[in-house]
């Protein structure tokens, strides 16, 4: 029975070979995928929503995160809460609803329990049938253990002794600041609900990777491009350090890392050209505002963006599409990922439907890469059949400071290494670049 | 004077002659005909949407669409199809376009409007996915059939699950 201390070999992290593998078994086994459950997914700060779905007073949406059902409310008294979505009673959901607006309380049909919008339960038909030991005050709707508000971002916890959301964020604060600088953002109407039959782990290296991009994602570059009018793409090109061409990957602590951290000298993503085209004057507006209000040198970093990163465990944000991503197995082979656009409220529409333009252009099941991604990992997870002839991965490029032959992998090395942390010792990697 | 009391020749077009128009239109998607697919809509104006499984009355213009193609992104998405580099079509999906509940709806200006429902089954690698929703088109009648001037598919699934994808023509 594994209990996380033998795991250790899971991983063969040769800092002075330069050899980084990783045993397929973590993409199968059923116990591994319990202690994930444990020391990951249970003590981890987790992307739960934005409060741009669900802005005013009685607005709420529901959601499962971290394998739990939630509400997530905007209470009568102006508090954002997340709670259980489960009656205190015999347990059914209580909020059966995906979303609403203007609700005065949460009622149970089951036995007609009703909850105010903060979760306390204000309503038990019968009540005289409960002795004095009925206590009704510490019946309200389970809040999560923990629930932190970052500009909008809602994160929550179930691991009620987990470090404050600051300390966990390491260094990740400022870049997701700089994604958040945009303007006024919110996340657009129209959810990207999917799946992939593949473990999630697939999911955090595929969204980091840039080595895939020239491969599975060529009809993006040779085909969508020149068909919107823009140059074809060249993915494999590799510029100098410090530039986001140069893959200025950048841990961020406790299993946190950029592919691309924003820097003024980085050529600007695609997206840009791509809206300058398609919404030029109203693009150049926007640009004009955001000088006005950062300088022009903060401006570039926000506007070019700070590449794709991922907050461990599983929340991925890629700048060059406004892209927001969780993902939640629910078997070894098996995920589900709600992905969203995150944007400016004060685009003018040109501008608001250029973004979407180029969003829809690369990402969700029905853009012209996403799909090619999904297929991929579905695929990968087909070949972990033979796991126990064909062990193990290989995540080794750029190590040992290997700057040549296109994009390396140090992304995916340093989620392994916080994960290998978490599963072995329940504690962060001390260090987890190169 | 047509059945509908308008004095063009909308009214006297058939609910047999739609479901005609839809069924082939079917059978070019299953066959993987798609350059004769293409050619069904109106060169300039056609277009072609799936909203997302959670907001299929939103506005394409400031929400999120799952496709949202405009004649451009439609042939390009067809060229992807036909190039061998969708990798998520290559091997390509064995596909079953079921259309049925087949109505003329009224018409919007010069088109007929039209309503149905699909089920299109996807087979692929050992998995039988069902895509499950209603389809909105415009057509316009031309040379005794129809240009499509937009074809709408709203999605019934809550969501992509197990899908995970909608990378061939549903």
């Amino acid at each position: 029975m594994l209990d996380g201390s033998n795991t250790a070999a899971l991983i063969n992290d040769d800092r002075e070979e330069g050899l980084f593998r990783v045993h397929r078994s973590v993409f199968v086994d059923r116990e591994i995928f319990e202690l994930e459950r444990r020391l990951v997914f249970d003590r981890s700060w987790l992307f739960a929503g934005h409060i741009s779905e669900f802005p005013k007073r009685g607005d709420f949406i529901t959601r499962h995160v971290g394998g739990r059902p939630l509400i997530l409310v905007h209470s009568d008294d102006g508090e954002v809460r997340a709670l259980l979505n489960t009656c205190r009673h015999r347990g059914n959901l209580v909020c059966r609803d995906l979303k609403g607006s203007g609700a005065e309380h949460f009622r149970c049909f089951y036995h007609g329990w009703i909850y105010n919008t903060r979760g306390e339960l204000k309503g038990v038909p019968g009540e005289e049938a409960y002795s004095d030991a009925f206590d009704r005050e510490a019946l309200g709707l389970e809040p999560v253990p923990r629930m932190h508000n970052h500009r909008g971002l809602i994160f929550v916890a179930f691991d009620p002794e987990i470090e404050t959301f600051a300390s966990y964020m390491g260094d990740a604060l400022p870049v997701i600041d700089n994604t958040l600088d945009l303007g006024d953002m919110e996340f657009v109407e129209g959810q990207f609900k999917y799946s992939m039959r593949a473990n999630w782990k697939l999911l955090v290296e595929n969204s980091m990777d840039g080595y895939h991009a020239a491969f599975t994602h060529e009809r993006f570059a040779t085909h969508f491009m020149p068909a919107m009018g823009m140059r074809e793409l060249d993915f494999m090109r590799r510029g100098p350090p410090g530039t986001r061409r140069g893959g200025d990957t950048r841990p961020l602590g406790n299993g946190h890392v950029t592919g691309g951290y924003p820097s003024p000298d980085r050529p600007m993503h695609p997206s840009v050209a791509f809206l300058e085209k398609f919404a030029g004057d109203e693009m150049e507006a926007y640009r004009q505002k955001l000088v006005q209000q950062h300088g022009q040198e903060r401006a570039n970093l926000i506007e070019g963006g700070a590449g794709n990163y991922l907050i461990f465990p599983n929340l991925i944000i890629i700048d060059g599409w406004r892209v927001f991503r969780t993902f939640f197995p629910t078997s070894p082979d098996y995920m589900e990922i709600n992905g969203w656009a995150c944007l400016p409220r004060e685009d003018t529409p040109g501008l608001r439907k250029a973004r979407l333009e180029w969003y829809l252009g690369f990402q969700g099941p029905g853009g012209f890469a996403t799909p090619d991604d999904v297929e991929g990992l579905e695929g990968c997870q087909m070949g972990f059949a033979a796991h126990k002839e064909v062990e193990w991965s290989d995540i080794s490029r750029g190590m040992k400071g290997n700057t040549a032959g296109g994009p390396g992998e140090l992304q995916m090395r340093v989620f392994w290494r916080e994960w290998n942390a978490r599963i072995t010792t329940g504690r962060h990697a001390p260090y987890t670049g190169d | 004077m047509a059945a509908d009391g308008h004095a063009d020749g909308l009214g006297a077009i058939t609910r047999q002659q739609v479901e005609d128009f839809l069924f082939a239109e079917a059978e070019l998607l299953d066959e993987w005909k798609l350059a004769e697919w293409l050619a069904l809509f109106d060169e300039e104006r056609g277009s072609f949407f799936i909203p997302t499984t959670d907001a299929p009355d939103a506005d394409p213009n400031t929400s999120l669409y799952l496709i949202a193609d405009d004649m451009t992104r439609l042939r390009t998405r067809v060229e992807q199809l036909l190039s061998g580099l969708t990798w998520a079509e290559n091997p390509k999906s064995r596909t079953n376009h079921m259309v049925t509940n087949v109505r003329i709806a009224g018409r919007e200006g010069e088109a007929l409007l039209v309503r149905a429902n699909f089920v299109v089954f996807r087979m692929r690698f050992q998995n039988v996915d069902p895509y499950i929703g209603k389809y909105y088109y415009k057509l316009l009648p031309r040379d005794g059939t129809f240009k499509i001037l937009e074809r709408r598919a709203v999605l019934d699934l809550e969501a992509l699950r197990p899908h995970g994808k909608v990378s061939f023509i549903v």
